[in-house]
């Protein structure tokens, strides 16, 4: 082995007195601070083409963002649709997701929806169907359609937030369920305020942060 | 492989190829009128300035082909194999600073390409790809030589588009060049249906122009830039960390004047070598994994770092806990996803890096109070010289080989890299004091990519003065590319640093495996001047030191291509070394610190 330069040694040159964690922020040594994941829903207008749809869910696979639902469908504009994306990531995570999202070519805005968005989504449940009389109270009781019933088949659909169908879902386990089919979240921002930032984020400060992103 | 002329479609080519080109206009204001969609195709790129085009022909491909075949204004390079056009066009990019062309036809022909677009996208490169496709009603059906290039490239593009018409594909491309080159530049790719490219239309493509959604921003919000003057300003132990982003915006003479006059120390990443005169007395050298131990010490002592167009790439940072933690970051970059993405931007300005420089210049009151810290870089800097020992019996240092053709060429010479320790002891034994001088594979590490590199690099400047590093192990991935450089005379030199051996990895092999250099050593590889000799070009050994001036001459020397095949120290390392994902300032000079740190 050859190769040696000159110099003091590792055990005899100056340190540092701060630390990083491992998402590179600056910390108090003495107390790390660790992020939790929370959960976020993301709203992306994009550009209604062929292919949009590959390039986002691709994104989030090759970067290992955590992906809950991510549905897509038309707006009024034809030539636009809107993507709802829900991950669970640390606020670093929310932010490059956001930000990576926003990189691509087709993607016209992106925006994390407030606590207060209005968020659905429906489910499709097809039950065991002994007992209708039971079945049919459960679907009323929490607002929902039978689509299909047969001499030993019940199939409802329920919408609401995800509170409400894990609920009804529980209820419908004393049946026996055989099938579910969820479509994830649909989500808009409520009253006046637009779903959709239409304007390029290009201003970015250190503590710019979405209202969402401060809990 | 790509060549499928002789297969079931290639009889949808109705027009033979001449013997002869036919006469050029004498004209010069004669235009070809817009006859197909590979018309079409030919115009977006002649309203986009290109000049030259690597490629390789094939079946999917041809209609393009064909329109090019009375183009007198653009000169296509046919390479070896896909890979080495990718790599030429990729290197002609770097050193314009203008997206770089190559072509490919389907199939094999475009997955041929990935590993240099991928390489592009890394390194930010501006790069134009064009493939060759299937007709439209075959897509899908697994014809022959067919692969969803979309679906295969979409990770690796900054853009891709499918093209759907004749009347469209001219835009498409135009699109393609624009989002190359605009914002954070990048790799596009255009894949071309054969039922696009071959029947008519006769429209005209516009000029190149990004799509209304994309708006790269351009210079940073003027309050925080006052914020981060500020903070620098009130430094006690400032640096600069100019990444591939200061030569990318052209901003290297902002870079000097900003450092210059408010006297704080520069050092670059690897991709932002050149982008500040390393004979400079600022100069902190190259930080990361094998750069410099005093910019390594620096860069994790600092309190305020200023960095540009940098990414934060794991060779550079290391352990991320341990990079610059006693520092407030300024970090300029034109792609909002840059920032906090590995390191959190205390103080983030998003511009291009040419007009935050002179946005902060205006900004700063005062320059920062740091004569003791410049005195403490200096200390570091006589520390920690980069060295090494030569006996001057054999074997050869190839760190002399580096030092000694760096003084016999020209400032401004090009270099490229293969990938391996060679491009290390290139990368650290080159002085460097000029941009668009240095062309690697930086962020994907491909070896071979040096040699077609040069290729590209010699015919975008002609003038200018192209030296190739490669490794044994490199070379042999693209040596077939001599056949180009004879083909085409160029004037290129090419060292292989040769050890016999993949040599990075038997040195980490050494260092971290027990030395147990599985799948390593290459005993079997060719003599180099044999090989360079049986293409046609200059073959030269060098065994001797007292060889070494003679033979830098009579390489130097030859017009043309010429490889000289360096046989080195087989047991030579690179150091300083910081272990993968280490802390910067625990930097190895030599295997017994492997153990320490």
């Amino acid at each position: 082995m050859t190769g040696k330069l000159p110099g003091p040694g590792p055990g005899e040159r100056m340190r540092p007195e701060g630390r990083r964690n491992e998402d590179g922020i600056r910390i108090d040594p003495e107390a790390e601070a660790k992020h939790e994941p929370r959960r976020a829903v993301l709203s992306a207008l994009v550009e209604h083409e062929p292919g949009v749809l590959a390039e986002v869910s691709g994104l989030f696979s090759r970067r290992q963002f955590n992906i809950e639902s991510l549905t897509v469908g038309t707006t009024v504009d034809e030539s636009r649709a809107r993507m709802t994306i829900v991950i669970e990531e640390t606020r670093p995570g929310i932010q490059q997701a956001k930000k990576q999202l926003r990189k691509l070519i087709p993607v016209v805005s992106v925006r994390e929806l407030d606590h207060d968005s209005i968020q659905r989504e429906l489910v499709i449940v097809k039950v065991n169907g002994e007992e209708p009389d039971k079945v049919h109270a459960i679907t009323e009781m929490y607002g929902g359609e039978t689509l299909d019933a047969g001499p030993r088949t019940i199939t409802v659909e329920i919408t609401g937030n995800e509170q409400k169908i894990d609920d009804a879902i529980d209820a419908y386990k004393q049946f026996g369920i055989r099938e579910i089919v969820r479509t994830g979240y649909a989500a808009l921002a409520r009253g006046e305020q637009q779903t959709a930032e239409v304007e390029p984020e290009v201003k970015l400060t250190a503590d710019s942060q979405t209202p969402a992103d401060d809990d | 492989m790509s060549d499928s002329a002789q297969t079931p479609h290639a009889d949808e080519v109705e027009r033979e190829a001449a013997d002869e080109r036919p006469d050029e206009p004498d004209d010069e204001s004669h235009v070809e009128p817009i006859e197909t969609g590979a018309d079409a195709v030919v115009s977006a790129l002649k309203n986009a300035g290109v000049d030259h085009l690597f490629g390789v022909q094939g079946g999917a491909i041809m209609p393009v082909y064909d329109a090019l075949y009375s183009e007198s204004d653009m000169t296509h390079v046919t390479m070896a194999h896909e890979q080495g056009a990718v790599h030429a066009a990729d290197a002609y990019g770097i050193v314009t600073g203008d997206p770089g062309v190559c072509m490919a036809t389907s199939g094999p022909g475009a997955t041929n390409l990935v590993t240099g677009i991928a390489d592009a996208s890394m390194d930010s490169d501006p790069l134009i790809a064009l493939t060759g496709q299937v007709p439209t009603d075959l897509v899908g059906n697994d014809a022959f030589q067919e692969t969803d290039t979309i679906g295969v490239t979409q990770p690796i593009t900054k853009y891709n588009r499918f093209a759907t018409s004749p009347d469209e594909v001219g835009d498409d491309v135009s699109t393609a060049f624009a989002l190359a080159d605009e914002g954070r530049q990048g790799p596009t790719l255009v894949d071309l249906p054969k039922d696009v490219t071959q029947p008519e239309t006769d429209v005209e493509p516009g000029k190149p122009e990004t799509p209304d959604t994309y708006n790269p921003p351009e210079k940073a919000d003027a309050e925080a830039v006052s914020e981060a003057a500020d903070v620098i300003s009130d430094a006690e132990k400032p640096i600069i960390l100019a990444g591939g982003g200061v030569i990318k915006a052209n901003a290297s003479d902002e870079l000097r004047a900003f450092a210059t006059e408010y006297d704080i120390p520069v050092m670059t990443t690897m991709p932002g070598t050149g982008a500040f005169d390393q004979t400079h007395e600022l100069s902190m050298g190259i930080a990361g994994m094998h750069g410099t131990g005093y910019a390594n010490m620096a860069i994790t002592l600092t309190d305020c770092m200023l960095a540009i167009g940098t990414r934060f790439d794991d060779r550079l940072t290391g352990d991320v806990k341990t990079f610059a933690p006693d520092a407030d970051i300024v970090h300029v970059d034109i792609d909002p996803a840059e920032i906090s993405k590995n390191i959190e931007a205390d103080y983030p300005l998003l511009g291009d890096a040419k007009a935050v420089l002179d946005q902060l210049s205006d900004a700063m009151t005062d320059a920062p109070d740091a004569d003791a810290w410049r005195e403490q870089c200096q200390t570091w800097k006589d520390e920690y010289p980069l060295d090494y020992e030569m006996p001057e019996d054999r074997p050869l240092k190839p760190q002399y080989i580096v030092e000694q053709f760096d003084e016999a060429m020209p400032d401004d010479t090009i270099v490229t890299a293969g990938v391996g320790q060679h491009q290390m002891w290139a990368w650290q034994y080159w002085t460097w004091t000029e941009p668009r001088t240095w062309v690697t594979s930086h962020g994907l590490g491909t070896m071979g990519y040096g040699f077609p590199a040069a290729i590209g690099a010699k015919l975008a400047k002609p003038d200018k003065e192209v030296i190739a590093f490669e490794g044994d192990g490199s070379f042999l991935m693209t040596s077939q590319e001599l056949s180009v450089a004879v083909r085409e005379n160029l004037d290129i030199t090419i060292v292989v640093l040769n050890n016999e051996a993949v040599g990075m990895v038997r040195q980490w092999q050494d260092g971290f495996y027990e030395g147990r250099r599985m799948a390593s050593e290459y005993p079997w590889v060719p003599e180099f001047d044999k090989l360079a000799e049986a293409y046609g070009a200059r073959g030269f050994r060098l065994e001797d030191y007292d060889e070494v001036e003679e033979t830098i001459e009579a390489a130097l020397e030859y017009d043309g291509p010429a490889v000289v095949d360096a046989i080195i120290d087989p047991e030579e390392n690179v150091y300083p070394m910081v272990p993968s994902g280490g802390d910067n300032s625990l930097f190895a000079l030599s295997e017994d610190h492997l153990d320490e740190i």
